[in-house]
């Protein structure tokens, strides 16, 4: 049984193919109305989430299946004291299929080796988040026409922006891609993605300001730094404003830059910056609709043909 | 210094100098209720000094414990006086509750009923990965 814990679980003609799935459902959403009648997506939100949970309750109603699910820990077992592999267990009897996103490292997979039925990681702790992951592809992709030859700008919080982690691991297996990772000393990219990159020979670049670098991107990837992933409030303080995008730093920008951000946003991107033709993070957000449904629905139909 | 030869059982050879105790350690010899020996800083030419453990029961060691620890550990089987069998030891591609996580975001520090799975990914520098939450941990050994 497949399940989608790192993007790298799927190959890259897999991924290709479920974008491809994706773009035919925006242009024919009609067409896959009732793909997954009788089905049940159970939603299991062990951390709190708008977007991601209510864009994979979105994409299976889209297909005619059913949600149910918690979206906190509180109100699941969990409150009294269940353990996290017997939640899986229980949930796997009642679903076709399970969502599932958690404050800890390793979460999804730890699920994995329980369930019945396909996982889907919706993000777990600092790691990954490798739907959100499917959605910029999708978005670069739809942008660029193409997913090499390029070079990408992540700025931000890199060291536990969990869908910086898993788009550089999507986007490293493509030809011709580098990346300038802009961030401050204390958020730099873990040191296993940096070994990695160093591995696979993918050039890329550590500078401290996005300022020197914006007229090469093709690509620039906002994160937000999170509150949540800071044990020391002072930390997390002393960093959040470090990066403000502006009209003004976008100036020297390229004409035909994609700016990504995975939402939500509070004060990283200027909402003056909104409007610009080339700012598409709202995009984002309605081909993550498109992009799970098309995950769902090819996850469950390589579950019937195993 | 003398130690006697054992009859039968186990010779830890080639440990690197000072290292024995981890060994002791990770593979619960202390739990043994047989006759157990460790030699520090014995002389050695290949080694300048070295350690040595002789265990006196035919044990089951746990050999990815040993590679993980030390590959360079020689692992001699002694059968009624005699040597049936040399080891030789390389690091192994998994260690299952060898090592613990030490990442606290990990979900193996709430998860009791999880083993604890390291992957290999770099044998040149021994590193090893928690299989969960890719947090790195190196072998001992190569440190």
């Amino acid at each position: 049984m497949r399940h989608l814990i790192d993007i790298t679980d799927f190959t890259v003609e897999e991924i290709e193919a479920i974008l491809d799935l994706g773009d035919e459902m925006i242009a024919d959403p009609a067409a896959y109305k009732e793909a997954l009648r009788g089905k049940i997506l159970a939603t299991l939100f062990f951390e709190p989430s708008t977007r991601t949970r209510l864009s994979f309750e979105s994409a299976m109603l889209s297909l005619g299946g059913s949600v149910l699910g918690f979206s906190s820990a509180d109100s699941s077992s969990t409150a009294k004291g269940e353990s996290l592999m017997d939640t899986i267990r229980t949930v796997s009897c009642y679903s076709d299929i399970i969502a599932m996103r958690h404050p800890k490292e390793g979460a999804p997979m730890a699920g994995s080796l329980k369930s019945y039925v396909p996982i889907i990681n919706a993000g777990d702790g600092g790691h990954n988040h490798p739907t959100q992951t499917l959605t910029d592809l999708m978005t670069i992709r739809r942008c660029k026409g193409r997913l090499g030859n390029m070079v990408v700008g992540m700025c931000g919080d890199l060291k536990f922006g969990r869908t910086v982690h898993s788009l550089i691991g999507a986007m490293s297996r493509y030809e011709g891609v580098e990346f300038v990772l802009i961030s401050p000393p204390e958020l730099k990219v873990p040191a296993y993605i940096n070994d990695e990159l160093k591995k696979k020979a993918i050039p890329f670049r550590e500078v401290e300001t996005m300022e020197e670098v914006m007229p090469e991107l093709d690509v620039l990837y906002m994160t937000r730094v999170q509150k949540e992933r800071f044990f020391n409030e002072a930390d997390y303080i002393r960093l959040k404003d470090t990066y403000i995008l502006d009209p003004e730093k976008l100036r020297t920008a390229k004409t035909d830059l994609s700016i990504l951000h995975p939402l939500p946003r509070v004060n990283e991107i200027s909402t003056r910056v909104d409007d610009d033709p080339r700012a598409v993070y709202f995009d984002q957000v309605r081909n993550g609709r498109f992009v799970r449904m098309a995950l769902i629905k090819t996850l469950l139909d390589w579950r019937n043909e195993a | 210094m003398k130690v006697d030869s054992i009859h039968t059982g186990i010779v830890l050879d080639h440990i690197r100098a000072g290292r024995g105790m981890d060994v002791y350690r990770y593979l619960h010899l202390d739990e043994l209720d047989c006759p157990v020996a460790y030699m520090r800083n014995v002389r050695s030419e290949a080694m300048g000094r070295k350690d040595i453990i002789k265990i006196d029961a035919n044990i089951n060691v746990d050999l990815d414990v040993l590679g993980y620890l030390d590959p360079g550990i020689t692992v001699n089987i002694i059968v009624d006086g005699q040597l049936v069998e040399k080891k030789k030891l390389s690091l192994p591609e998994k260690l299952t509750n060898v090592i613990t996580c030490k990442n606290p975001r990990c979900i193996t520090t709430v998860e009791g009923a999880l083993d604890q799975v390291f992957l290999l990914k770099d044998r040149a520098r021994g590193v090893y990965r928690c299989m969960f939450c890719d947090a790195e941990r190196k072998s001992k050994a190569l440190r």
